[in-house]
């Protein structure tokens, strides 16, 4: 039986008419067309390039005459260049790993993190955490925006958070179980993974008081959820989230465990036709686009997450009136998730460029063993060496190994092959195995 | 220098590619005087001695391997045993670290054969002489 009660924290949003919902998020785009145009140069080109102004956006109706934004797009105003804001008002920066090695930076304003900190107490709200809850984050604090999401979300409910931060799985364990955490914040991964080893550890679930808990920053199957609430005696629920908009709680399953509420009021979902870009109706699957509507250090217009999904709309039966967004079922690009961690194949090759001794042909095996991701990388010796001593061969080794790493920020095995083995593709490159799923 | 050209090949540790190599020297008519395999879980290096080394290398670099050559020491001694040893020992004595060793005996000779690479081949060589070791040159074998 469920021990996770699901309450709405802010009923006055969640639970809002459609009309309340549109006048609002119309008043809300409104201002923030206003913003971007009037502080942030790549936005004000982008949109005299479409002969718009500020005020031929009235309503949400309109959205779908703005230009959209990509990665990419971010990447060119690298580090500062979408900002909104001056540079004085921004407390906060985070990034996340972008195509080509190069960041993708994301600054928030004090009312940035106001409003994160808003919706990720209404996503941990969903899985029942209060003031009395302990909530143990074991997603990585730092640049990501998964450790500080889940820790605001939860001090800003007033619940006891431990900031336990990513890795060493013994004493994570220790911890869960000593402070008698009632909610854990973790990759899906890592809390199978958390899972399996508690009777390795020589410890009992049943010692644990855990109930509940929000599960992100990678895409995950109902198979994994019932292997993770088997294991840990929860119920888990799945979190959704990205830097560029905000960070985890950008929407949050709610105990019906069927799509996650998006928080309308703070983003406004679209989705469209990946090749066309026409936008498509409810219920069509294709690539989720959000416009921020009340972010103002870097908001961003009709941004392309390229994750594949569905939205429906009607009312839940949890209570919440606002729009729903599916499982993410793939990508339009070819980003991977390694461990929670993005990866373009594209920044790989850039680190394995470095490299003397390799060749630029690879192939990028990625796999599930134990519930955690693990990469390999097949990657040819350069047919003119004459490696005789293994050393010769290990240095090299090293160096990709090392190179992979600081590019992407996480670990690969690195295999080495003969010059000729790996496949030639014609036509299109084929570079990456996914056998996860 | 009498030094003795060896072979050496990169090669993926899986079923069918040693014996992409031995069959494309035997089909030349290209005889092993020597081969040993450095193994690693992923790969190994191998190292061998042709009586003709330069078709040898052709063939495998015709081949598409990722082939070359080195020189070492070889070292020609009694078959008998502490030959080996008292060899080794010369070299502890000098502080020279050999990287890799390895021996063998020619059928109808009454000496064992031992090549090993140094890492100071030019100082090694001339310790060796100078304790009147007798060294192989490619001809001998």
């Amino acid at each position: 039986m469920s021990k996770v009660k699901d309450y709405i924290y802010r009923p006055e949003y969640e639970c809002m008419t459609r009309s309340e919902m549109e006048n609002l998020q119309s008043e809300r785009l409104r201002k923030t067309v206003e913003l971007v145009y009037n502080n942030c140069k790549p936005y004000r080109a982008k949109m005299d390039a479409c002969k718009l102004k500020p005020s031929d956006i009235r309503s949400v109706s309109d959205l779908s005459k703005l230009p959209f934004t990509v990665k990419h797009d971010l990447r060119e105003a690298y580090p500062f260049g979408f900002y909104s804001s001056p540079q004085s008002d921004i407390v906060e920066i985070h990034a996340s790993s972008g195509t080509t090695g190069k960041l993708t930076v994301v600054g928030y304003t004090q009312n940035d993190v106001d409003v994160w900190s808003e919706v990720a107490a209404r996503s941990l709200a969903m899985t029942g955490v209060t003031k009395d809850s302990i909530v143990h984050v074991a997603y990585g604090y730092g640049l990501f925006t998964g450790g500080l999401g889940a820790h605001y979300g939860a001090q800003k409910i007033g619940a006891s958070t431990v900031p336990a931060s990513a890795g060493n799985t013994i004493r994570q364990l220790t911890l869960l179980r000593d402070f008698g955490a009632t909610h854990l914040c973790c990759t899906p991964s890592y809390a199978i993974y958390l899972g399996t080893e508690i009777q390795k550890a020589g410890m009992n679930i049943e010692d644990f008081s855990l109930v509940g808990g929000a599960f992100g920053a990678e895409p995950w199957t109902y198979q994994m959820r019932d292997e993770l609430e088997r294991l840990l005696h929860i119920d888990a629920l799945d979190i959704y989230g990205l830097s560029e908009i905000s960070g985890p709680g950008v929407a949050m399953e709610c105990m019906q465990k069927c799509g996650s509420h998006v928080q309308e009021d703070h983003f406004i979902p679209e989705i469209i036709d990946p090749v066309t870009l026409e936008p498509l109706p409810f219920g069509s699957e294709g690539e989720l686009v959000f416009t921020t509507i009340t972010k103002t250090g870097q908001p961003l217009i009709r941004y392309r997450t390229r994750d594949l999904c569905t939205l429906s709309a009607g009312t839940c039966a949890c209570g919440r009136t606002t729009v729903k967004m599916s499982k993410v079922k793939g990508r339009s690009d070819d980003m991977l998730i390694i461990r929670g961690v993005n990866v373009f194949p594209s920044q790989i090759e850039a680190a394995i460029m470095n490299v003397a001794g390799v060749s630029p042909h690879y192939m990028i095996y990625v796999d599930r063993v134990n519930n955690l991701d693990v990469m390999e990388i097949d990657i040819e010796l350069d047919g003119n060496l004459s490696p005789d001593r293994v050393s010769d061969v290990e240095s090299i080794k090293k160096k990709v190994e090392t190179e992979v790493n600081s590019y992407i920020g996480v670990g690969a095995k690195i295999k080495l092959c003969e010059s000729g083995t790996i496949r030639r593709s014609e036509g299109k490159a084929v570079r990456v195995i996914d056998r996860r799923s | 220098m009498m030094l003795v050209k060896q072979l050496s090949v990169f090669m993926e540790n899986r079923p069918g590619r040693l014996y992409k190599l031995t069959h494309a020297l035997g089909k030349e008519g290209i005889d092993f005087v020597t081969l040993s395999i450095a193994d690693t879980k992923d790969y190994g290096i191998v190292r061998f001695i042709a009586r003709d080394n330069e078709r040898a290398f052709e063939i495998l670099r015709n081949e598409g391997f990722t082939v070359g050559i080195t020189e070492l020491i070889g070292v020609e001694v009694d078959d008998k045993p502490n030959a080996l040893a008292e060899v080794v020992a010369l070299m502890e004595e000098a502080d020279m670290n050999i990287e890799y060793l390895y021996s063998f005996v020619l059928t109808n000779h009454n000496t064992a054969k031992i090549l090993m690479r140094v890492e100071d081949t030019e100082r090694a060589v001339a310790m060796l002489q100078q304790k009147g070791i007798k060294l192989l040159s490619e001809k001998i074998l």
